[in-house]
Parts: structure tokens; C-alpha cells; sequence
């Protein structure tokens, strides 16, 4: 089969799933063993460089990390990355010196940016320190987008939101609170050198159904309900409380409900539980909470009587599932529910009344702009989309990469390059052997389960809607859960011809995902591995030919848990255990920095 | 030798044997030998074909002598027995466990030096009593635990890793096995998997004493350029003369061989060993064809590997001591001890 080519970059960062899986690739493995270490700024720098809001998304990223997590394929929960991310962001010390210096001469380039949430202030962050001069129009009177309107601050306080959104606006940010663009040719026509859309998908569904204009009054669309909540306008609500839908937004709004004085809250959802849309946590938090989760009904009608909403009419499902999808579906019957309010939370959609149809800015036939997704710019030259506004609701991490892969484009497009023309990703191998038995990070594999987040006793968190649930994990927590991470940053690198073939790695390997096998088409070889290939996704690695047998040694990355006891029992050290540390470019790695002062202090050190 | 003990990691889709065990479940402690030492990877064989024979760990018995070959049943089967005699003297102590446990499966770990020097009287001997025992003769050149020294097995002409050469000549425990009258005598190489496996398969499963001479290569020693034990010049010289295969009593032989490729051997507990030769001339069950092709290849400074001899009609030491079929380990008191009145009566009949 072919051989590996591991000085592709791709290659070894496929093997770390986490960073694999996280849209910005954080570098999670060396942050969790600088928080092991103790240095819990360098932990939140190294976060930092990725995913700019380290304290904010320690507590609600969607974590598509965790899902990907090596440590979930060995039998067991995966690794906190989230919660030690939040360890990193509590602990730190002040980052100020570490921030990048923006120069005083600025380097003549003026960007207009639309609404102030973390698709635009990422884009801020990535171009102030390269002289440019941004502007952010944003409608409300805080910055902060969805994190600061409709994520509640039981989740995500507002001081950890304000010191970080600080650091980008501090940089000389000119941010416009209060003033929302009404038209985007008048704004073209202040002559920006580059326009970035971050205006997000804001229009939250409606659900047309009989007695819906009747009992409006008690009727509220979730996303506009929340930051009405979150603006203090709204304060309370009644007793029995129906949310529609059971997304994430429908548990922020069952929860949000309890806080504002809401003591039956019942979250309706139209089919059984493994097609819900919400994060198993966000329910998990939920239920904790006592919100009752009714499945298998669905919206059939508001009853209002003498002009007030008493309750919603239902029709009770029934479905037949095969492998995992719906194929059949019956009413059973139809049911009353009472209640006092409904808070509908279906989900959200993207709208541009403020953009003209006739500027050559293209939309497509749902009426959604035509953005590229490698450069995010629109089919007008100089206009970027990014965040929620460019392809429709996602979460922060997403909206951050978009910000960052946007901030490159408009760099170029001002300094009147190809924005097509980007830097690759780039790998540095480095060992971590230390000595004759001893590694440079902590191989020996800890069995111990995932530690569980402590919360603020029920009777207590609702008391006042700001106060956070979550508690953080405490110092012996972090201890536990640093350890589980397996390290899958650090690889097996080998070198075929100092193999003698004598199987001492293949015998010592706990998990058996070693093979020296004659070699052979790929399918043919994957027959003979010592244990059965269980993901064709997971990359195989094949040597060369081994120098005695010309057989060749192939590794299945799957299961490899890099506890290094291959490289340690290796007599001719043919495995290597090398630390992959991949560097994603940024804006400002497309230089030429315009100003000396520009390049930003050395960020991180190495954990 | 590594430090951190290899981690149990049971994986949902680990395969598991007849009797619902991990392959984890038949290996031993963290191994102290050298980092790629052959031993190692045989131990490794051993714990292969023990969870394949789906073996009740308890049901076995690991005796071995002195020298780091020796020391590699800790390795192994920790739920088995262990015996680690004084140098040499295995096969006496393997002959006492077997006399009071007939049903134990024993395997025995042995070296170069123990087995050929200091124990060479007590291995000819238990040869030919053809205890029933699996013998696996860890076979490097020399005597690794004491830093090296040629040992008995050391081919003339060899080179040490200082530079001097060995003038005297070897003693092949497989030639040696045959011509003692052994029932079973077979070579094998720790770097050749596929090929050890069945042979400790069909060692443990033959009833008699079960000779394996395993050419592993001493990594710190005797792994070097004029060394005659080495990776390189074994898988170099090696010569495979008979594959063996062993199929179990239920399953049914489904390859075909043509006449004179293949000698099936019916073993005592019904499976069959499948003797694939490569050179149709060969007769893995006559002793004097078995002696010369031997010495022919040794000639030439070939390895020669594979089954070389099985004969399953010579009695073991309980057929001919004709003890009882039952174990003297579960035999009651009463019976093992018959009182002062049996033991007058034996002696009359003596007198
Ligand atoms: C209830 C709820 C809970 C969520 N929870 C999570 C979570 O736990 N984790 C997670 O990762 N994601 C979550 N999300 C999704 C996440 O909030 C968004 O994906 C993210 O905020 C998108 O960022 P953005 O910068 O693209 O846009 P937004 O955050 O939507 O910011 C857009 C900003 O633009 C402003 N704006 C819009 N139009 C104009 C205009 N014409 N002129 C001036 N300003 C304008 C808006 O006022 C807003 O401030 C949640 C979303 C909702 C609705
Ligand atoms: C009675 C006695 N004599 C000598 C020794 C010293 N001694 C220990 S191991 C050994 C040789 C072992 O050689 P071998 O059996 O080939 O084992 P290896 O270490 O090569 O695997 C010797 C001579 C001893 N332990 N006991
Ligand atoms: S174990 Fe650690 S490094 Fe590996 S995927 Fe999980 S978090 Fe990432
Ligand atoms: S690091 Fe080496 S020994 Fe450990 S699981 Fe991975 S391949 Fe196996
Ligand atoms: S000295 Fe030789 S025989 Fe002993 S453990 Fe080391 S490599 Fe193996
Ligand atoms: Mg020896």
C-alpha cells in the first residue's frame, strides 16, 4: 500500500482528533498539559491564538471536540476539554503584556464592520494588530451578539463576556453602539477599503397556527424573548410556562422561564428523544432543573379563550424507526395542554432587509447571499460575510474560524493580493524523549472516569437570573481530568530503516494497533491486522519496506492511545514519541506587517 | 525493558476466547529483559496460543531454571502455577508437578545454558522419559543474564561481541532431541510469529514431551555482524523445512495437499497436526531422514525450521510407570495414604 506521508500536515492532525474536530484547531492537548503544569496563562494563550474567547467558550462552547475525543473509543467518557478550557480562562493571570501591540501608525486601510458579535470582533482581533482602522456598527447598546442577548447569564456572566469582548475593543476598536446599518450602499458609499457582514441569522420562526394573532400577547418568539430578558425589558412570566421546539435556544428559554417566576415548565417536542437537536448536557442541565420533556407532540393549535391564551392543542405522535430515522408516522389522538405562556423556539433564519438587491451583491433562490467558503467573500469585491450572517446559524467556534479565514481575505484583498493564494498549514515534529525512560509529557495511561461539573444548589441558582450555575471545576478535579487526556499530539513518528523487526512494539502495544505484515493492496492488508480495522475514517499508517523482511509495519491510528510504550520498548528507537505542533496562519502571517511595532509578542511557550 | 507497566485498556470490541477471556487475560508482570529481546516476543507466541487453545489459566503449570529465558514465565499466564528452579534442574521439578497433577498442562521455559550446559544431563533425560510437557529451549548463543559468555549452542566460528571467535562445537537440542528418542522436536525463530504459534499449538496439544528450539536473538549480546543468532543472519540462513498447522478435533481439514506436500499426525485428544513439507523427500516421522537433513543444512550454515519429528505412539512417563488416570493431587488422603497396615502388607509381598 501507499506509504504515509506524514510531513503532510493533515496527517498527524487528523490523529488529533480534538483539534481535528474543533473548527478553529485549538491545540487542546498542549493547553491540558499546561494546565497540568500549573502555567494557566500560557494554557489560556495557547487558546487564545485559536479561538479568541477561551473564557467564554470554557463555558458554552458546542464543543465538537468532545464528540471527536480519542479517549471516548477506549470505552469511557471523553476528556472535559470544555471545563478545562474554563479552568485555564479562571486562573490566569493578567494577559495584558501578552496581547498583541497594535501600532500607532496605522497602515491607511479603513474596514466597516456590521454588528459587534464574535465573528466581527474576531476579524477586529486578527487586523487591528496589522495597523488597520476598524469600525463596527453595532444595533444594540453592548457589544456581544447572541453571547451577550440570548445566552443567558446563568451560563455566561456578563463580566466574563465584557473582559474578553475588552481586549479586542481595546485595541482601538472604533465601535458604534446603538446604530444600526439601515443600508449597506449607503454604508459602501463612505469609501471602507473592505465591508465585513457579522450580522447573524436574527429572525427567530414563526409558527402560523390557529389562534396565534388572538393570544399574541402571551405568545413569544425565543430568541427576541431572551434578549428582552437579557435587556432587563422583561421580567417575569407565568406560572405555566410551554416552550416549542427542543433545541438549544428551547433550554435557555425553559430554563430562563424558572428564573423569571415560571413553576410548571413543560418543553414540547414534536418526536422522540434521539432526534432532539439539543446538546445532551443542555438537557441533561435542564431535567436537573425539573423542566418536564414531552415527546411526541405536536402543535396543532393555540386556545384562547375570552381573548387570553388558556393553553395549545396538540396532536399526540406515534412513529416507526428504522436504523435510526423516522419511516412511519400516525396520530394517535389530540390533547389540551393548559398553560399561561408559549415561548416558541424552532429555530432561527438569516435576514438582510438592510441590503439592497441591486449593489451586485448576488443572493441565491432561499434568498440567502451567494458567499464564498474559503475566502467568505460575497459576489460583490470588498464585501466578506462571516459568523451566522454567511451560511445560517452555527455556534461561536464556527463564527470565530469564519472570522479568522475572513480577516486574511480582506488583508489581502487590501494589500491587492490573491486571496486565493493562502499559507498552508505547517508541521514541526519535535521529540519528547528525555532520557533512556523518560518523555517530556505524561504517558502512563490514568483509567480514571470524567469528573462531574458541581452545581450551585437548586434552591439557590434562582434566586437571580445572573447567577451561574456551573461551578467550575475545583483543583482536584483539574488534576483527574488533565491526566485523561491521552496526548494525542504527541506521535509515533517512526524511521523504517532502523527497525530489526523484532515485534517488541507490536507485543507491548495495550491496544494492538501495531501490524508488521507482508505489504499488499490496502483492503488486502487491513485483513491482516492484529486487531480488526473498526473506522475507515481513522488514517492507517504504512511504512516503507522494512529492511530484513521487506515486510512493512502499518499502524491503525484509531485506537492508539500514545502511551509511547512502543517507542520505550523499541531497542533500536525506530518509534519515536514527537510533539506535532501545527501552526494554522492567521492575517497576520500573510504579512508584510506594515508597521515594525506590529508583530506580536511570542505568544506561548511549550507545555 | 520499559517502566511503565502497559496499561489495561479492555476495548469494547476486544475478541474474546472459548472460555470469555481477553488475550490480556493470559499475559504476566512488565518484563524486565532487554527492549526487543526475542524472549519477549516468544512470550508473547505463548500468550497467543494459550488464549487460542482457550486454556484454563489455573490449569496450567510454567517451570523454567535460571537465565533471563527463564525468567519469562513471570511474564506470562499470571493465574498459572509457577515454578523457577535452581539452574538446570527444570525437568526434576516438572517431573514432580506432573506426577502429582497428571492433568496440569505444563509448559517449561528453558535456555541455551540451561538446558545445554549446567542442565544438559536432566534435558536428555527428560527427553526421553517423554514427560508430558511443552519444552521451549529459548535458544540466543549465549548466556544473556551473565553478560554473554559463549554458551554450548554457539555455532563454531561465531564471532562474540568483543570480537572472539567460538572453537568449539554446537549442540542442536533438536537434532539432540531426536536422537535421544524424543517424540516431538521442532525449531522455530521469536521473529517468525506465524510459524511459532501452531508449533507451541501442537506442542501443548501432543501428549509427550514437546521440544521447541526458539532461535531468539539476544538484542544486547548476540545480535551483531559475525553472530550466528542475530535477526539478520536467522532470517538470512533460515531454512523452512516442515510448516505445522494443528486443526482442531472438531473442525474439518478443508485444504487439500498434493501426495507427498502434506503428513496429517492424529493427536491423543482427537485434533489433527497438519505437517506441510516443502521438500516432498522429507519424512518428519522417521528419525534417520529427520537426522540427516539436519546435519545436511547445518552443514551449509543453514537454520533449519519447522516441525522436523513428531511421533505420537511413544508412551509418556505415566504410560510407562502405569500410575493411575486419575491425579494424585485429587486422590483423598485415605487412598494416598492406606495406613501402616498396606504399607506391611506392600512389604511382604517384597520380602
Ligand atoms: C438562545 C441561543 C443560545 C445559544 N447558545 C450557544 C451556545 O451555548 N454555544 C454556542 O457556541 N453558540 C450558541 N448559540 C449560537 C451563537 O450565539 C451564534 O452562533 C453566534 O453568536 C453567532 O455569532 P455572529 O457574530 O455571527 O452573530 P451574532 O452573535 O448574532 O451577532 C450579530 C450582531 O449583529 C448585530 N446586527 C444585526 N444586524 C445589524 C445591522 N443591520 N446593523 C448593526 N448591527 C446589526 C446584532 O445586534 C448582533 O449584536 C446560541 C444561540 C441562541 C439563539
Ligand atoms: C548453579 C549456577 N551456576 C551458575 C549460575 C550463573 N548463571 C546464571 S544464568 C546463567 C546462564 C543462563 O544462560 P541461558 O540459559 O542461555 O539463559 P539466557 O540468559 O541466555 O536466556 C548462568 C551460568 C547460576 N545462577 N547458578
Ligand atoms: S484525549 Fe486529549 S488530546 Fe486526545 S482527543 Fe481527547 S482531548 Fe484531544
Ligand atoms: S503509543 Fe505506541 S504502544 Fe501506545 S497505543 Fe500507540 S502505538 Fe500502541
Ligand atoms: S541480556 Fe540478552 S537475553 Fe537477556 S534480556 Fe537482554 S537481550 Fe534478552
Ligand atoms: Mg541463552
Amino acid at each position: 500500500m501507499e506509504r504515509t506521508d506524514i510531513s503532510n500536515p493533515a496527517y498527524f492532525h487528523q490523529v488529533v482528533d480534538c483539534q481535528w474536530g474543533c473548527p478553529a484547531h485549538t491545540d487542546v492537548p498542549e493547553y491540558i498539559r499546561l494546565i497540568a503544569q500549573g502555567h494557566f496563562t500560557d494554557a489560556y494563550m495557547v487558546n487564545r491564538e485559536s479561538n479568541v474567547f477561551p473564557g467564554i467558550l470554557g463555558r458554552v462552547c458546542d464543543r465538537p471536540c468532545e464528540p471527536a475525543c480519542r479517549r471516548g473509543r477506549t470505552g469511557q467518557k471523553p476528556v472535559a476539554i470544555c471545563r478545562l478550557k474554563r479552568v485555564a480562562a479562571d486562573h490566569r493571570q493578567d494577559v495584558s503584556d501578552r496581547l498583541p501591540v497594535i501600532p500607532s501608525e496605522k497602515n491607511g486601510k479603513r474596514i466597516a464592520l456590521v454588528g459587534a458579535g464574535c465573528a466581527s470582533l474576531t476579524v477586529c482581533n486578527d487586523l487591528m494588530p496589522l495597523g488597520y482602522e476598524c469600525t463596527v456598527f453595532e444595533a444594540l447598546d453592548k457589544p456581544g451578539g447572541l453571547m451577550r442577548s440570548n445566552i443567558p447569564a446563568f451560563r455566561l456572566p456578563a463580566e466574563v463576556l465584557d473582559e474578553e469582548l475588552g481586549m479586542i475593543v481595546d485595541m482601538g476598536v472604533d465601535l458604534r453602539l446603538g446604530q444600526r446599518v439601515d443600508s449597506l450602499a449607503a454604508l459602501l458609499d463612505e469609501g471602507y477599503d473592505a465591508v465585513f457582514i457579522g450580522s447573524g441569522a436574527p429572525k427567530g420562526k414563526e409558527l402560523d397556527l390557529p389562534g396565534r394573532t388572538e393570544g399574541d400577547a402571551n405568545i413569544h418568539i425565543g430568541i427576541s424573548w431572551l434578549e428582552s430578558v437579557a435587556f432587563g425589558h422583561t421580567k417575569e412570566i407565568g406560572k405555566r410556562v410551554l416552550i416549542i421546539g427542543v433545541g438549544n435556544t428551547a433550554m435557555d428559554c425553559c430554563r430562563t422561564s424558572l428564573r423569571l417566576g415560571a413553576a410548571d415548565v413543560k418543553v414540547m417536542a414534536r418526536k422522540p428523544r434521539d432526534f432532539f437537536k439539543a446538546s445532551e448536557w443542555e438537557l441533561e442541565d435542564a431535567e436537573e432543573e425539573n423542566v418536564e420533556i414531552v415527546i411526541n407532540h405536536s402543535p396543532k393549535a393555540f386556545v384562547v379563550e375570552g381573548g387570553k391564551l388558556t393553553g395549545m392543542r396538540f396532536d399526540r405522535m406515534e412513529y416507526t424507526t428504522e436504523d435510526g430515522r423516522i419511516v412511519d408516522q400516525r396520530i394517535v389522538d389530540e390533547v389540551v395542554i393548559p398553560c399561561d405562556d408559549v415561548v416558541l423556539a424552532i429555530g432561527q433564519e438569516n435576514a438582510f432587509p438592510w441590503i439592497e438587491r441591486d449593489i451586485g451583491l448576488e443572493f441565491d433562490r432561499w434568498d440567502v447571499p451567494v458567499v464564498d467558503r474559503t475566502t467568505f467573500e460575497s459576489t460583490r469585491p470588498g464585501v466578506f460575510f462571516g459568523g451566522d450572517a454567511a451560511f445560517g446559524p452555527e455556534n461561536i467556534i464556527w463564527a470565530v474560524e469564519h472570522g479568522h479565514q475572513a480577516a486574511i481575505s480582506i488583508h489581502k484583498h487590501c494589500q491587492g493580493e490573491s486571496m486565493a493564494e493562502r499559507l498552508p498549514p505547517t508541521l514541526n515534529l519535535g521529540s519528547r524523549k528525555m532520557g533512556m525512560h523518560e518523555w517530556a509529557y505524561s504517558n502512563d495511561f490514568d483509567p480514571a472516569a470524567r469528573r462531574k461539573m458541581e452545581h450551585v444548589p437548586l434552591l439557590e441558582r434562582f434566586k437571580a437570573l445572573s447567577t451561574e450555575v456551573e461551578l467550575g471545576f475545583d483543583a482536584e478535579q483539574t488534576a483527574v481530568e488533565v491526566e485523561r487526556c491521552l496526548n494525542c499530539d504527541i506521535q509515533t513518528v517512526f524511521t523504517d530503516d532502523l527497525c530489526i523487526e523484532c515485534d517488541a512494539c507490536l507485543d507491548i502495544c495495550p491496544t494492538q494497533c501495531l501490524t508488521i505484515t507482508a505489504d499488499g493492496p490496502e483492503e488486502d492488508v487491513e485483513t491482516r491486522l492484529k486487531a480488526p480495522r473498526l473506522e475507515p475514517e481513522q488514517p492507517l499508517f504504512a511504512s516503507g519496506p522494512l529492511k530484513q523482511t521487506a515486510r512493512i509495519m502499518v499502524k491503525d491510528e484509531n485506537l492508539c492511545v500514545h502511551c509511547g510504550l512502543c517507542a520505550e520498548r523499541c531497542p533500536t528507537a525506530a518509534w519515536d514519541m514527537q510533539k506535532s505542533l501545527l501552526h494554522f496562519p492567521k492575517a497576520i502571517d500573510h504579512g508584510p506587517a506594515t508597521c515594525p511595532t506590529s508583530r506580536p509578542l511570542p505568544q506561548r511557550k511549550a507545555g | 525493558m520499559t517502566y511503565i507497566p502497559k496499561p489495561r485498556i479492555d476495548l469494547p470490541t476486544d475478541r474474546i476466547n472459548a472460555i470469555g477471556l481477553r488475550q490480556r487475560d493470559y499475559e504476566g508482570v512488565l518484563s524486565t529483559l532487554c527492549a526487543g529481546c526475542g524472549h519477549d516476543s516468544i512470550t508473547a507466541a505463548i500468550v497467543q496460543a494459550f488464549w487460542e487453545l482457550a486454556i484454563e489459566p489455573h490449569q496450567v503449570a510454567k517451570l523454567s531454571g535460571i537465565g533471563c529465558s527463564s525468567k519469562t514465565p513471570a511474564y506470562f499466564i499470571s493465574g498459572a502455577h509457577g515454578f523457577n528452579s535452581v539452574h538446570g534442574r527444570m525437568p526434576s521439578v516438572a517431573t514432580g508437578a506432573l506426577a502429582g497433577n497428571r492433568d496440569l498442562t505444563c509448559i517449561a521455559v528453558s535456555g541455551d545454558g540451561d538446558s545445554l550446559s549446567i542442565g544438559f544431563g536432566q534435558f536428555g533425560h527428560v527427553v526421553r522419559r517423554n514427560l508430558n510437557m511443552l519444552y521451549i529451549i529459548e535458544n540466543n548463543g549465549v548466556y544473556g543474564l551473565t553478560k554473554g559468555q559463549f554458551s554450548a549452542s554457539a555455532d563454531p566460528g561465531s564471532k562474540a561481541k568483543k570480537g572472539q571467535v567460538n572453537q568449539m562445537q554446537a549442540i542442536d537440542p533438536v537434532a539432540t532431541a531426536i536422537a535421544l528418542g524424543g517424540s516431538f522436536a521442532a525449531r522455530g525463530f521469536s521473529g517468525d510469529r506465524d510459524q511459532l504459534v501452531p508449533l507451541i499449538k501442537a506442542g501443548v496439544r501432543h501428549r509427550g514431551c514437546a521440544v521447541i528450539d526458539v532461535v531468539s536473538p539476544c538484542v544486547t549480546f548476540n545480535d551483531h555482524e559475525g553472530s550466528t543468532k542475530s535477526y539478520a543472519y536467522t532470517r538470512k540462513m533460515s531454512h523452512k523445512a516442515v510448516e505445522a498447522d494443528l486443526v482442531p478435533p472438531a473442525e474439518e481439514i478443508t485444504v487439500s495437499y498434493a501426495d507427498g506436500d502434506a503428513v496429517r499426525v492424529r493427536l491423543h485428544d482427537g485434533s489433527t497436526v497438519l505437517l506441510r513439507k516443502n521438500d516432498p523427500a522429507y519424512d518428519p516421522t522417521d528419525r534417520s531422514t529427520a537426522l540427516q537433513y539436519l546435519e545436511k543444512h547445518r552443514a551449509r550454515g543453514e537454520v533449519v525450521t519447522g516441525l522436523m519429528f513428531l511421533d505420537e505412539t511413544l508412551p509418556e512417563m505415566h504410560d510407562v510407570f502405569g500410575t493411575t488416570s486419575a491425579p494424585l493431587a485429587e486422590t483423598g488422603y485415605e487412598a494416598l495414604v492406606p495406613g501402616k497396615e498396606a504399607l506391611a502388607k506392600l512389604q511382604k509381598k517384597m520380602r
